[in-house]
C-alpha cells in the first residue's frame, strides 16, 4: 500500500497546489482589505462567485467567436477582474463607507452587513442566472486542447489548463507585489493600513485609498472565480461560500493584513488539505474519506490559532476582530 | 506688520468630546516668521494645531490660509492648500522606509524632479536620515524619528509648517541640534508654527509667541518680550 501511496504523492501535491492558487487570490482581497480597515469583509466569498459567474457568461457569449481556448481564458479572466472588482468597489461604497462616515467603531455591525450582503448577492444572481438562462448551475465547458496533459518526471502528468492557471497566479502575484512595494497607489494602501488620519495629512485621501483596495482585491477575487470553474467546472451562485471561508482561514493560517502570507497560507492550506483528504482516506481504509477535507482545513485554523494565533509571517499584536 | 499672513485663526472655539478646548483663539503667523505657541500640557496646543490641519472640525470662527479659509474642510484637502503638519508623537510610518515616508510626504507632487530635488534638501538638513534611508521607520531612535517626521512634512513644501511638540522625549544634544535645524529653515525663508514644552527653547527661536492656557490664550507679542515677561518666566521658564 505504501507503494501505492508513493506514487501517488506528486500528483497529489500538484492537485493541491492548483486549489492552492486558488485560495491564495481570494485569501489576498480579505487580507488587503483586513491591512486598510481592520475588517473582514465577509462578502468577499460572493465577489469570488460573481467572478466565476462573470466567466462563464464569457464562455457562453464569446466562446464561439474566439476559436483559440488560451484567448477565450485571457478574455474571462479580464472580463471577470473588471466586474468583480467594481462589484468590491461598489460593496465598499454602498455598505462599507456610510458605516464609517457615522464615525461607527463598531466591528461588529459591517460584520453583518456583510453577511447579509452575501446571502444577497448568491440569491440575487441566482434570480438573475434564473431569468436570463432558465438555471443557475452552470458549467465552464470542456476544452480538449486545455485538458491536453503533459508528461512530467515522477510519474506526474499536468494538464495545460493547470499550467495556465500556475501561470497566471505567479504574474498576478508578481504583479501584485510590485504594485505594493513599488508604486505610489501601494506606498498609499500601505501608509493607509499603518495610520490612515497621518496619511491624510500627508494628502491622502483615505476613502479613495480604501476604494482602490477594494477594487484590486475584488479584481483579483474574479480572476480566482474563473481558474476556480477552469479547475473544476461546476459553478453555481453558492459556490462562494465554502472557497471563501477557506481563503480566510488560508488568510488567517498566513498571517491577516500581511499579502505575502496570504500567498503562503493559500498554497499551504491547499496542499494540505489535499493531502489530508487524500491519505486519510487511505489510512483509515476508507472510514474517514475525502468528503472530510473541509474539516481538515478547519482543523488547521484551529490549531493554528491556539498555538501561533498571529499566523506564519503574522506580528504578534493582539487585538481585532 | 509688513510681511502677509500666511496663517490666520479668527475666535475659533473647538471641542474634544465634552472638553471646551478652544474657548476663542486667534493667532496669526506671518511669511517667514517662526511663531511659538506655548503652555502646559492640556492647555489646548495640540487641539489647535489639529484645527489647522483639520483633524478636528472647529465648532466656531474661521481658519484661513493665505486669506482662503481651509476650516471645516478635511485634513487632505487641507494639506493640498499648503498644511504641513509633524504630528504630535512624530506618527511616522513604522514599517516604510526612511525613503518610503519621505515618499509619501510628497504625495501630492507628481514631478519627479521636484521631489528628487526636495528629498535632497531634506537629506542636506538631516544626513542621519540619508544614511538610514532603506531602513525602517519603526527601527529608528526617537531623535531620528523626530527627523523624519520634520523631513516628511517639508517634503510636502508647505506654506506653512506645524510642529507638534518636536523635541519631546529628545535627549539634550538633539534638543539643541533640532532647535539649530529650525533656525536653518527659518532662514530658508520658511514659515513655522511650533508647539513646544521647552518654552525657553522656542522663545529662544521665535519671533512671536502665544501662551495658552486651558484653552485661552493669555499672553502674546515678541518673543523677546514675553521672555522677559515675569509671570512668564514664573510659570513656564521655572522662575527666576
Amino acid at each position: 500500500m505504501s507503494d501505492a501511496l508513493l506514487e501517488l504523492l506528486p500528483s497529489v501535491l500538484l492537485e493541491g497546489l492548483l486549489l492552492g492558487c486558488v485560495y491564495a487570490m481570494i485569501a489576498l482581497g480579505y487580507t488587503m482589505v483586513y491591512g486598510v480597515l481592520g475588517l473582514i469583509n465577509f462578502a468577499h466569498s460572493e465577489v469570488f462567485m460573481i467572478g466565476a459567474v462573470a466567466g462563464v457568461e464569457v464562455y457562453r457569449y464569446l466562446g464561439p467567436h474566439i476559436g483559440n481556448p488560451y484567448a477565450l481564458a485571457l478574455t474571462a479572466l479580464v472580463v471577470a477582474a473588471g466586474v468583480s472588482g467594481l462589484l468590491a468597489m461598489a460593496i465598499e461604497r454602498m455598505a462599507y463607507r456610510p458605516l464609517r462616515a457615522r464615525g461607527s467603531t463598531n466591528r461588529l455591525v459591517p460584520l453583518i452587513t456583510a453577511i447579509g450582503l452575501s446571502f444577497f448577492l448568491q440569491d440575487f444572481t441566482r434570480l438573475i442566472e434564473g431569468l436570463w438562462h432558465g438555471e443557475f448551475y452552470m458549467n465552464y465547458p470542456a476544452n480538449e486542447q486545455m485538458e491536453a496533459l503533459h508528461e512530467l518526471p515522477l510519474g506526474m502528468a499536468i494538464q495545460n489548463k493547470s499550467i495556465l492557471v500556475i501561470g497566471v497566479t505567479i504574474v498576478m502575484m508578481l504583479a501584485l507585489d510590485y504594485l505594493v512595494r513599488k508604486t505610489k497607489l501601494g506606498k498609499a494602501i500601505r501608509a493607509v493600513a499603518q495610520d490612515a488620519s497621518t496619511a491624510s495629512l500627508m494628502g491622502i485621501n483615505p476613502d479613495r485609498i480604501i476604494a482602490r483596495t477594494f477594487l484590486i482585491g475584488g479584481a483579483l477575487g474574479g480572476v480566482a472565480g474563473v481558474l476556480f470553474g477552469l479547475l473544476y467546472s461546476q459553478i453555481n451562485p453558492f459556490v462562494g461560500f465554502i472557497p471563501g471561508i477557506k481563503a480566510f482561514t488560508a488568510a488567517v493560517l498566513g498571517g491577516i493584513g500581511n499579502i505575502y502570507g496570504a500567498m503562503l497560507g493559500g498554497l499551504v492550506l491547499g496542499t494540505l488539505e489535499t493531502l489530508g483528504g487524500t491519505y486519510l482516506f487511505f489510512m483509515t481504509d476508507g472510514a474517514i474519506g475525502n468528503e472530510y477535507k473541509d474539516i481538515f482545513a478547519f482543523i488547521i485554523l484551529v490549531l493554528l490559532l491556539l498555538f501561533r494565533p498571529q499566523g506564519l509571517l503574522g506580528k504578534t499584536q493582539g487585538e481585532k476582530v | 506688520m509688513n510681511a502677509a499672513a500666511v496663517l490666520q485663526l479668527q475666535n475659533v472655539q473647538a471641542f474634544y468630546g465634552h472638553i471646551h478646548a478652544l474657548k476663542d483663539i486667534s493667532i496669526e503667523v506671518r511669511e517667514g516668521e517662526i511663531v511659538t505657541l506655548i503652555g502646559s500640557n492640556g492647555a489646548g496646543k495640540s487641539t489647535t494645531l489639529r484645527c489647522i490641519s483639520g483633524l478636528l472640525a472647529p465648532t466656531e470662527g474661521k481658519i484661513l490660509l493665505r486669506g482662503q479659509p481651509i476650516h471645516g474642510k478635511k485634513p487632505y484637502e487641507v494639506a493640498a492648500l499648503g498644511i504641513g503638519h509633524a504630528p504630535e508623537g512624530r506618527k511616522i510610518f513604522p514599517q516604510l522606509t526612511v525613503e518610503e515616508n519621505l515618499a509619501i510626504g510628497a504625495y501630492l507632487e507628481s514631478d519627479k524632479t521636484i521631489i528628487a530635488r526636495r528629498k535632497r534638501e531634506v537629506y542636506e538638513l538631516f544626513p542621519r536620515l540619508a544614511e538610514r534611508h532603506k531602513q525602517d521607520g519603526g527601527t529608528l531612535s526617537g531623535g531620528e524619528q523626530q527627523m523624519l517626521a520634520i523631513g516628511r512634512a517639508l517634503m510636502q513644501d508647505p506654506a506653512i509648517l506645524l510642529l507638534d511638540e518636536p523635541t519631546l522625549g529628545l535627549a539634550p544634544v538633539l534638543v539643541e541640534l533640532l532647535f539649530e535645524t529650525l533656525q536653518t529653515l527659518h532662514k530658508a525663508g520658511k514659515t513655522i508654527l511650533l508647539v513646544e514644552q521647552n518654552a525657553w527653547h522656542a522663545l529662544q527661536i521665535a519671533q512671536r509667541a502665544y501662551v495658552l492656557q486651558t484653552g485661552i490664550i493669555t499672553h502674546q507679542g515678541a518673543a523677546k518680550d514675553l521672555s522677559n515677561n515675569p509671570e512668564i518666566k514664573q510659570a513656564y521658564l521655572g522662575g527666576d
